[in-house]
């Protein structure tokens, strides 16, 4: 079990630091004359000179890069090219805002999922049929266009929640609830639907495995089998699958954000892009790669733990 | 019925088309694909129908309501919306194509190059796809448009670069496996170039496949696309579903209707081209599952047994008339049928009759196939899912069982009557211990309390002869051997102290070495208990060494019945001839070579 988990974060943090590398050379080499952009057509080609010289970019991208991931080991990410701001700064202010939407899409992901996908996998005939064809869906419609259709119906039609901005949790968690819910329903559906289909699949194949016909041939009901043999069995999968939706959703959330309006991660990577504010765009790599690496691991330690194979190992 | 799983693409060279048609007769396949024709039509000619410039603003007609001259009305900057509509169908799914035709390049050569040469290509798609699950497409693509600039087709040639993998994964797997077919060594032996090799039985294999991938990645492609240009991240001159939906939304309190016709095009283009994929994949499972296989095998099987045989019975005789106790299972004419997709019913037992009397060990003896162990989950009431009992009966201990529900089987299974199994691994759960799935059933048929259910588990263990209960009862099944494991599942089945204790090929998985002790096993506890035995089987010498009836098996039908000393000495059908001649050729002592050598 050690062995196995210096193994994992090892080889994530290797991962880690091949995405940030990639990242960097191909952000500062390939951006051609970044401190032209930066003062602008009309300066002077000193002006622009002194500019380069002032953010280090007249060095070779190498060094730069040896710079920077120096600073970044200590914490320092830099500023801002256009507001001066400390890009660490920037993106841990941001970060919770994000974090918040995207974990509790999981969460009710998982919990939606797990109902659904049972209920389908038992029920079989017309609610597996009915399920799974709003799982596809589900899957089918792009995130940004529910969040659209969540705004038009809940907020602008029946004014229950709030159109768009944000209210943090510690100034009125009420407030909080009705800013974040349906940004949250909107990431959601997609990891619903993906997660049902997935647990739906995992629990029907564990129902024709040979130790449930065992299990029952000892006299335990469908049911015990089920909610204890069964849905252990199909933990496994199903943590893969909200693995890789939690991905997918901290992707949807840069854009559910921007339609909310919410001041997260998105709303900075939009800005931080448009600008061409390269050092803010760099953070936010390592900030996502970070998260998601974190959860990754998390989720690998927790198939280990789960599985008597490894953890015994 | 462990080999239902689908495993690799089946070839399906002849079988496109007749897909195809089926995909057509399918109505969610024909609305799908009719929408994907359609919305591709009007992107290579709507151009032509746009009856204004797109980009024309006209400060006269902001949001103008929909008229003869503008049939959807005017945008914000007074620009035709209509027009805009067709123009942006044309740019939005052609780079979205873009993405598809970048993916399936790179993807489908380099998995051929990877899969059929092997080689360093794999090491680079690991890392590739290493990314794109750890960083999210749309912040790859934020990354990248810092340095691309807003370029719609720009952007969609990286994320066809992203989507990659997913094509090379398919390609590589089949590839690989195809490689070591048979007929593609033949063909190259034959002397047929690689890549004639390559187009002819690689490609056909995976055709299918990849066009389901491609509708998926298009609709992907789309969406993430109209998300990137719904953030303002595209290029505004020109016009796109995203950047229209973008336009609408900014315009939401005043005009909502602007969002509609964009939400539209990317909402119904994504779900028809997901729904078309899934229908595609659900029509090639179908073609190549293996229900059409055993409906064939089952049909032709129902052809020969109509011609009907009687069933042969012998009479008892002195040893088997020891055992003519209270009959206590009673099945007759147990019908046990599958019901199709296609509305019929393929049946796998057609019309046994077995009668099992109190402390009779009976052996139900047949080939693979022959029905013998659907027979035994019909009286266990556990058939696998899509089957039931068609017709007869099946009574235990006066109680009719045949698909009988759970609470009538609730106080048989797992009390009065057991099961133990063929394969022993697969038929203990891997994620609970051997003791918690000893107890388990105990604690909740027999009432236990943990310590007693404890108690008990460890006495059998040790019973079924176990060197060390203490550590098998606390070891998860993976720690433990095969020959341990069906020792275990005895001690389950016998823990209940039941009447009929059913044995579903006790010993065919095991080491020859262990078979013999493990029947051993069985014959004490059957002593022990006084149980009743259904003993299934397909070799004579098990039967020979435990039974005192035997009932031969073949095509879901009984042919021979009778004492096993009987049916030994006299057997009257060829089938059980021909059995009785493979236990002779598998044991029959050869005479001595020394003594061939003398003569």
């Amino acid at each position: 079990m050690a062995r196995f988990i210096v193994r994992r974060v090892l080889s994530r943090v290797v991962l880690l630091f091949a995405i940030t590398t990639l990242a960097f050379i191909l952000l500062y080499a390939g951006s051609g004359d970044i401190a032209r952009r930066i003062v602008g057509q009309t300066a002077t080609a000193e002006q622009v000179a002194a500019r380069a010289a002032e953010l280090g970019l007249d060095r070779p991208v190498l060094e730069q890069y040896v710079s920077w991931l120096g600073n970044a080991v200590t914490g320092n990410l830099g500023r801002s090219w256009f507001s001066g701001q400390l890009v660490l700064d920037g993106v841990a202010s941001r970060m919770a805002v994000t974090l918040s939407l995207v974990i509790g899409a999981t969460i009710i992901s998982a919990l939606l999922a797990v109902a659904l996908g049972v209920w389908a996998a038992l029920a079989r005939g017309v609610v597996d049929r009915v399920i799974q064809f709003l799982t596809v869906l589900g899957m089918a419609v792009p995130g940004f266009l529910v969040a659209v259709g969540l705004v038009l119906v809940f907020a602008l039609q029946l004014g229950w929640f709030r159109a768009t901005g944000f209210t943090p949790f510690a100034q009125d968690p009420g407030g909080w609830v009705r800013s974040v819910t349906l940004p949250i329903a909107a990431l959601a559906v997609g990891g619903v639907s993906a997660a049902t289909q997935q647990i739906r699949g995992s629990v029907i194949d564990a129902l024709q495995r040979d130790y449930v016909r065992t299990l029952r041939s000892r006299g335990l009901d469908t049911r015990s089998v089920v909610f204890k043999h069964v849905l252990r069995n199909s933990i496994g999968p199903a943590l893969a699958i909200l693995n890789v939706q939690f991905v997918g959703m901290l992707g949807g959330a840069v854009i559910v954000e921007q339609v909310f309006a919410l001041p997260g991660l998105g709303q900075l990577s939009v800005a931080a892009t448009l600008q061409g504010d390269i050092p803010i765009v760099m953070g936010l790599v390592l900030a996502t790669a970070a998260i998601v690496v974190v959860v990754n691991l998390a989720i690998d330690l927790a198939q280990a733990f789960l599985n008597p194979k490894v953890r015994l190992a | 019925m462990s080999d239902t799983k689908p495993t690799m693409p089946i070839p399906v060279t002849k079988r496109s088309q007749g897909l195809l048609r089926r995909v057509m007769k399918n109505p969610v396949g024909l609305v799908s694909l009719g929408f994907i024709l359609l919305i591709f039509g009007l992107a290579l000619f709507g151009g032509l129908l746009a009856p204004h410039d797109p980009n024309l603003s006209d400060a006269r007609l902001i949001l103008a309501p929909a008229s003869a001259d503008h049939p959807l009305g005017t945008d914000p900057s007074g620009r035709d919306v209509l027009s805009r509509l067709l123009v942006a169908t044309q740019i939005s799914l052609f780079a979205a194509t873009l993405a598809l035709v970048v993916a399936l390049v790179i993807g489908v050569l380099a998995g051929l190059v990877a899969g059929y040469y092997k080689g360093w290509i794999d090491g680079v798609f690991g890392w590739i796809t290493a990314l794109t699950i750890s960083m999210p497409g749309i912040i790859i693509l934020l990354a990248a448009r810092t340095i691309i600039g807003p370029s719609v087709w720009l952007a969609m040639l990286v994320f066809g670069v992203l989507m990659s993998p997913s094509f090379y994964r398919l390609v590589y797997a089949s590839v690989s496996a195809v490689r070591e077919e048979l007929y593609v060594d033949a063909a190259r032996v034959s002397g047929l170039s690689d890549g004639r090799i390559i187009s002819r039985h690689i490609l056909g294999v995976v055709r299918a496949p990849i066009i389901i991938q491609s509708a998926m990645i298009l609709g992907i492609a789309v969406a993430i696309q109209s998300g990137l240009e719904f953030l303002g991240l595209g290029d505004t001159r020109v016009p796109t579903w995203g950047g229209m939906l973008s336009d609408g939304f900014a315009a939401m309190y005043r005009a909502p209707i602007l969002m509609l016709w964009p939400s539209l095009a990317i909402g119904l283009t994504s779900i028809a081209l997901t729904l078309f994929a899934n229908v595609l994949r659900d029509e090639l499972e179908r073609s190549g599952g293996i229900l059409r296989r055993r409906k064939k095998g089952a049909q032709a099987a129902e052809k020969r047994s109509r011609q009907g045989d009687p069933v042969l019975v012998h009479g008892e005789d002195a040893h088997s008339a020891r055992r003519t106790g209270e009959v206590l299972l009673d099945v007759s004419n147990l019908h046990v049928g599958y019901d199709q997709p296609d509305g019929s019913l393929v049946e796998v037992v057609r019309g046994v009759d077995l009668t099992i009397r109190r402390g009779e060990v009976h052996g139900l003896i047949g080939e693979s196939g022959s029905g013998k162990s659907q027979t035994s989950f019909a009286i266990l009431g556990l058939l696998p899912s899509g089957g039931r009992v068609v017709d007869g009966s099946v009574v235990f201990e006066g109680v009719q069982l045949a698909n009988a529900d759970a609470d009538a089987y609730a106080t048989v299974r797992g009390t009065r009557m057991a099961y133990i199994p063929q394969e022993p691994m697969s038929n203990l759960d891997p994620m609970f211990t051997i003791g918690s799935q000893l107890t388990e059933p105990l604690r909740k048929t027999q009432g236990m309390d943990k310590k007693a259910a404890t108690k008990k588990a460890l006495a059998l263990l040790a019973r079924v002869g176990i060197p060390d209960p203490q550590r098998t009862f606390d070891a998860y099944p993976h720690q433990i051997s095969g020959g341990m494991a069906q020792r275990v599942l005895i001690a389950g089945a016998v823990s209940s102290d039941p009447d009929l204790l059913i044995a579903d090929e006790p010993t065919t998985a095991l080491d020859v070495t262990i078979q013999a002790e493990v029947l051993d096993l069985i014959r004490d506890l059957q002593q022990d208990y006084d149980m009743a035995v259904l003993l299934v089987t397909h070799n004579f010498g098990v039967v020979a060494d435990l039974c005192d009836r035997v009932s031969v098996m073949r095509e879901g039908k009984i042919i021979e019945t009778g004492p096993v000393r009987g049916i030994f000495a006299d057997p009257q059908h060829a089938y059980t001839q021909s059995l009785l001649d493979a236990m002779l050729e598998d044991s029959a002592p050869r005479p001595p070579l020394t003594q061939g050598a003398r003569s």
